[in-house]
């Protein structure tokens, strides 16, 4: 199993989960995140106070697939996420040990 | 039309009361209600709405627009203290405010009134106050309503200079201080006068005199009703609604507060924009719509000229509004509803003292001019000089008021549109136009202007000095970074 983690442009969400429920992903987990990578922040300014904005909104999914998905999931999500522009973001794949599905009791590959 | 004067109102009845002194309140009263001037009904209920409109501008107008700004952790404090303000000092006025501010006081009565109508005294459904109309009056509670939510309204305005960082117990004692010995008295200086009939019946006494002995007794009670009045009111210093009285004067105390408490922890190495521009739009919008009671209200009577006041105060608005918007797109790159808000504040703070004697072209004039200068103040002028007003209490109704204060003193102009400076005793018991003079017009609003930062920024210096001996000024500095609403108030604006 991999828990994939991609950190997107916020108006890319919907795109992006059409993308995944096609390749067969049944849920994810989306989170509203700040942070900084290549994409240079923009200036705020308040009457003349002006501030540096440098953390830049974004949206962190994480999906739990069996192995055998994973490539799917990251062409899947690369696809839809993809402005061309710098700040489209990042995906991270990594292993996971366990799952549990709470109510059932259900483990691993079932849980998914 | 009908024309306005030097601008005070209080009743011909308490005029005439003031001059024959304390304890002849009901002889007076009958001898006005002899003279029979019946309140309108049109005027009154124009009065009282207008008074609710004030109230709005106050809370949540002012509360609001003020609330944006500040960063969410002080949201509660902000409104607390503006919701704080406005009872308190309402409870104020009618102890011992109006009376302060709007009777005899005496040996003092350039500067303050007495205790006459402390408590309300003598004030009832009867009782009427004087308008800018010769014969025309309205109830004296709805008067003293009207005049209680500027006073309301005054303080709370400079709790935007040191947000974010003041006790809240030192809050309310400053404000009972401040009231008391900086806004009953200047409501005094620029306000307090006998009324368009008090004048007109002494001038008319004056012209029936048959001999000299009879013409000089006259006319000393004409001078004696004459200098019944506030020191700033008698140099012919011109405030329609309040550009020195509540503008100029709640800035200056804001400056000095903002100077005496010290910048904000972090201030202006951190980010500390504000938390809701949507509040603020909307608090800046309620500001506009019950600025129409604020200056039309005025007036005193609903009429042609409550009518120029409105339109000028719609107007001179719209002008500043616009002119912030374009300056701070000129000169920043980008046109903000931050700017365009602030621009539509300055703009009604400097038509306020003109409101009802400028004309509507002259107040466009004035509102850009007063966008252009508040957002060259706030932007610039600062940032340079370093001090933190942190919701610019200062660089708007401070300057704006002065750009106000003066303009009002050219654009009364009738040359430039403006309606003239009203004259009560050439014509007794008529309205005459005064021959307009730029120097001296211009001179008595500078008197006033300068008067007013004095007054207002010594004393308020003074006072806080107390306050901080007393309660002390500042929260704590972990307290600060904890925010106001839960270190002072236990809450939280947002709990989601």
């Amino acid at each position: 199993m991999k828990i994939i983690m991609a950190i997107i442009k916020p108006f890319k969400l919907d795109e992006v989960r059409d993308a995944l429920t096609a390749v067969g992903v049944h849920g994810l987990t989306v989170s509203e995140v700040k942070g900084y990578g290549r994409q240079k922040g923009h200036t705020e300014i308040y009457r003349g106070a002006e501030y540096a904005v440098s953390f830049l909104p974004k949206l962190k999914i994480e999906v739990a697939v069996s192995s055998e998905l994973a490539d799917a999931v990251v062409d899947a999500i690369i696809a839809a996420a993809r402005t061309g522009q710098i700040g489209d973001g990042k995906i991270f794949v990594s292993s996971l040990e366990r799952a549990v599905r709470i109510r059932t009791g259900e483990k691993d590959s079932d849980a998914l | 039309m009908k024309l306005v004067t030097t601008v005070s109102r209080l009743g011909a009845s308490l005029g005439l009361a003031c001059a024959l002194g304390l304890g002849s309140i009901l002889p007076a009263l009958a001898q006005a209600a002899a003279a029979a001037p019946v309140p309108n009904k049109g005027d009154t209920a124009w009065m009282l709405v207008s008074t609710a409109f004030v109230l709005l501008m106050s809370i949540p107008g002012l509360a609001l627009f003020y609330g944006g700004l500040v960063r969410t952790k002080n949201m509660l404090s902000v409104l607390s203290q503006v919701f704080a303000i406005v009872c308190v000092v309402s409870i104020i006025w009618v102890c011992y405010g109006y009376s302060m501010a709007f009777t005899n006081g005496g040996s003092l009565n350039d500067f303050v009134g007495g205790f006459s109508k402390a408590f309300l005294m003598g004030v009832t459904p009867d009782s009427t106050a004087a308008t800018f109309s010769n014969g025309v009056v309205i109830p004296e509670l709805a008067y003293m309503a009207f005049q209680m939510t500027f006073a309301c309204i005054t303080p709370a305005l400079i709790v935007g200079a040191f947000a974010e960082r003041m006790k809240f117990s030192a809050l309310l004692l400053f404000t009972v201080l401040w009231v008391t010995l900086i806004y009953f008295p200047m409501a005094h200086m620029v306000w307090y006068w006998g009324g368009p009939d008090a004048i007109g019946d002494a001038a008319k006494a004056v012209a029936a005199a048959t001999d000299e002995a009879a013409k000089k007794l006259a006319m000393a009670k004409l001078d004696e009703v004459k200098a019944d009045a506030g020191f700033l009111f008698k140099i012919g210093a011109l405030d329609f609604a309040g550009g020195t009285v509540v503008h100029i004067n709640a800035g200056i105390a804001g400056l000095v507060g903002a100077l005496l408490l010290g910048k904000r922890i972090g201030y202006p190495r951190e980010m500390m924009a504000p938390h809701s521009l949507t509040m603020t739009m909307i608090g800046a919008s309620l500001l506009w719509f019950g600025w129409f009671g604020f200056n039309a209200g005025s007036n005193l009577e609903a009429n042609g000229t409550a009518a120029l006041a409105f339109v000028n105060t719609f107007v001179a608005t719209a002008a500043a509004a616009l002119a912030w918007l374009f300056a701070e797109w000129g000169a920043k790159g980008k046109p903000s509803l931050l700017g365009m808000v602030s621009g539509a504040v300055a703009g009604l703070v400097a038509i306020t003292p003109a409101s009802g004697f400028a004309g509507p072209m002259g107040s466009i004039v004035l509102g850009l001019v007063a966008g252009v200068v508040c957002f060259f103040f706030v932007a610039t002028v600062k940032n340079k000089l370093g001090y933190d007003d942190s919701l610019d209490v200062f660089g708007v109704h401070c300057i704006g008021g002065i750009i106000g204060a003066l303009g009002t003193g050219i654009l009364v102009n009738q040359a430039l549109g403006g309606v003239g400076i009203a004259d009560y005793e050439s014509k007794p018991g008529e309205l005459a136009i005064a021959a307009y003079d730029l120097a001296p017009a211009f001179l008595a609003q500078v008197k006033g202007v300068v008067m007013t930062l004095l007054w207002s920024g010594i004393g308020s210096a003074i006072l806080y000095k107390v306050v901080d001996l007393i309660v002390g000024l500042r929260v704590a500095p972990d307290q600060e970074r904890e925010g106001l609403d839960v270190s002072e108030h236990g809450e939280r604006a947002y709990n989601n």
